[in-house]
């Protein structure tokens, strides 16, 4: 089983992430759960979400305590939150940025600056940089999924064009 | 085609195959998503149904008992509280033996005030004369919605069916689900003793005492008349879609010199523990409980039993715990766990297991 916990505020598509997540499992012929951890949940407050990913059913509902890898949507949360609490030995961190922060600098660190992305596209809903779908091709990227189910798992979910090219970005410019 | 869900979406396209000519809801967290997608599809159109946004958990009771008791199919949704709010006539719906299929997403009870997963909110109705059925994944909260109207409406049952689903940990996870076209499962319904101007018949009268005891009599035995009922729609269902469900969800009990007994998706993780305890040596088995009314009869043996309750009856015990005592006279060890959404794990579970003290019961993470 790979476990992932991805930490993000409150809006900025986190638990639509997870969704995409599992269902681009799926579409890979894989068993998937997405969990959103729901507190008392306001925009901009941080959150958590868990994807669990295996060959066969997933019999686990508690939350992830180990994960194999990190998400993180938003850098600032670094400053908030120990995101890589409990992280395996040889677990893998993903995160939004530019670079790669300085906390994160220890771990097996992986970055894309996916607010570039959205802006570029002007993937923006309410003021905010959508997320969500160019953080998917960034996971296919590092063989989370394959990149076909990837695209698949965003078509269906969405209509609008630019979220596949945003994945597509990320995919491609993933560091 | 499988698709992803959530535990409350599931619920929704069940009640969309099922097809109910009224559905009278309010919406609670966490079961609003539930009443939410059902007015989707009412608005879009792919769902039928009048459907009556109510001022009441009360009121979308009443709603259903007085459709129902025309003759057509009803379904509600409520939680916690709402389901507290709609008790009376909760009660009522099963004495006037109307087959309404109610989702209750299990939450907690306030003060002080928590939305998480908890069962005792519906085990307070447990002697309502509703039947009742706990699931523990996406695919089940569907399959078991839609078994949950072909056995209230069948004729040797004509009782009310709740399906229950843990708030959160159920109600808001996407798994994947199988949504196969269901509609010639459920025979059309048809309710013997719906208003008729052909056949007027008294409802709701002033009732003698011995035609009011005759009355709860029926309601007995026909919730011992379902159980032949629910056996055979499993079945039925099983040789149509290939998913069997059972009164328990056995995993490795066979051998089993200890079985952790559970309601929910704590079921499911239980599994879990299950095998870091056989990986042990501790020969452990898992008995998932689904229905609680009617009570199965499970088969315990000479094994030693530990009882996780997410629920509490005070001044008496975990109420799971406490049935399974009554109906087979056997001591456990009986562990409340999960209230108010505090997290379980597998390895919480596996410890419950190894640190057993049969005939004691233990709050977990607030015992010394």
């Amino acid at each position: 089983m790979y476990e992932i916990r991805l930490h993000s505020r409150g809006g900025q598509g986190g638990v639509t992430a997870a969704k995409l997540m599992a269902l681009a499992s799926f579409r890979d012929g894989k068993y998937a759960t997405a969990a959103p951890f729901y507190g008392a949940e306001r925009r901009g407050a941080p959150i958590v979400s868990f994807i669990r990913i295996d060959d066969k059913p997933i019999k686990i509902y508690s939350q992830i305590h180990n994960p194999d890898l990190v998400v993180v949507l938003d850098p600032s949360i670094l400053d908030l939150v120990n995101v890589f609490e409990g992280l395996k030995p040889d677990g893998k961190v993903l995160i939004n940025a530019p670079g790669v922060p300085k906390q994160a600098e220890k771990y097996d660190v992986q970055h894309v600056d996916l607010t570039g992305i959205a802006l570029k596209l002007n993937l923006v809903v309410a003021g905010s940089p959508i997320l969500n779908t160019p953080v998917i091709g960034a996971l296919a990227k590092m063989g989370l999924f394959s990149r076909e189910s990837a695209a698949a798992a965003i078509q269906e979910t969405f209509s609008d064009e630019r979220n596949l090219d945003a994945a597509l970005m990320a995919y491609e410019e993933l560091v | 085609m499988l698709t992803l869900s959530t535990g409350n979406n599931a619920v929704a396209a069940a009640v969309r195959q099922a097809n109910p000519a009224v559905v009278a809801a309010y919406p609670i967290t966490p079961q609003t998503e539930i009443v939410e997608q059902i007015a989707n599809y009412v608005t879009n159109g792919s769902l039928k149904s009048k459907y009556i946004p109510v001022e009441s958990e009360h009121s979308a009771m009443a709603a259903c008992i007085g459709a129902s008791i025309t003759g057509v199919r009803t379904f509600t949704a409520t939680s916690s509280h709402g389901l507290l709010y709609m008790h009376e006539m909760v009660n009522w719906a099963a004495g006037a033996r109307l087959p309404i299929v109610m989702a209750n997403v299990n939450r907690a009870l306030g003060p002080g005030w928590n939305v998480w997963a908890e069962h005792t909110d519906a085990l307070q109705a447990r002697d309502t004369g509703w039947l009742q059925v706990y699931v523990s994944t996406v695919q089940e909260a569907y399959d078991a919605t839609l078994m949950a109207f072909r056995i209230a409406e069948d004729r040797r049952v004509y009782l009310p069916v709740m399906v229950n689903l843990d708030g959160f940990t159920l109600s808001h996870i996407s798994q994947q689900l199988d949504e196969s076209p269901v509609s010639d499962f459920i025979p059309p319904m048809i309710l013997d003793h719906a208003i008729s101007t052909d056949a007027p018949m008294g409802y709701g009268c002033m009732t003698s005492s011995a035609d009011y005891f005759r009355i709860r009599y029926d309601i007995e035995r026909s919730m011992r008349d379902s159980v032949q009922v629910i056996r055979e729609t499993e079945d039925a269902f099983a040789s149509k879609f290939g998913r069997k469900y059972s009164w328990t969800e056995d995993y490795r009990c066979d051998d089993a010199q200890v079985l952790i007994l559970s309601m929910g998706t704590l079921g499911k993780e239980a599994e879990v523990a299950v095998d870091i305890l056989r990986s042990e040596g501790i020969k452990a088995g898992s008995m998932r409980v689904r229905w609680i009314r009617p009570f199965p009869e499970p088969d315990l043996r000479d094994r030693e039993l530990v009882v996780i309750d997410r629920n509490y009856s005070f001044g008496f015990g975990g109420i799971l715990a406490s049935s399974i005592r009554a109906k087979t006279g056997k001591e456990c060890y009986n562990v409340i766990a999960g209230l108010g959404g505090q997290e379980v794990t597998f390895n919480d579970i596996a410890g419950f297991v190894r640190e057993r003290r049969i005939g004691e019961e233990s709050w977990f993470g607030v015992d010394a």
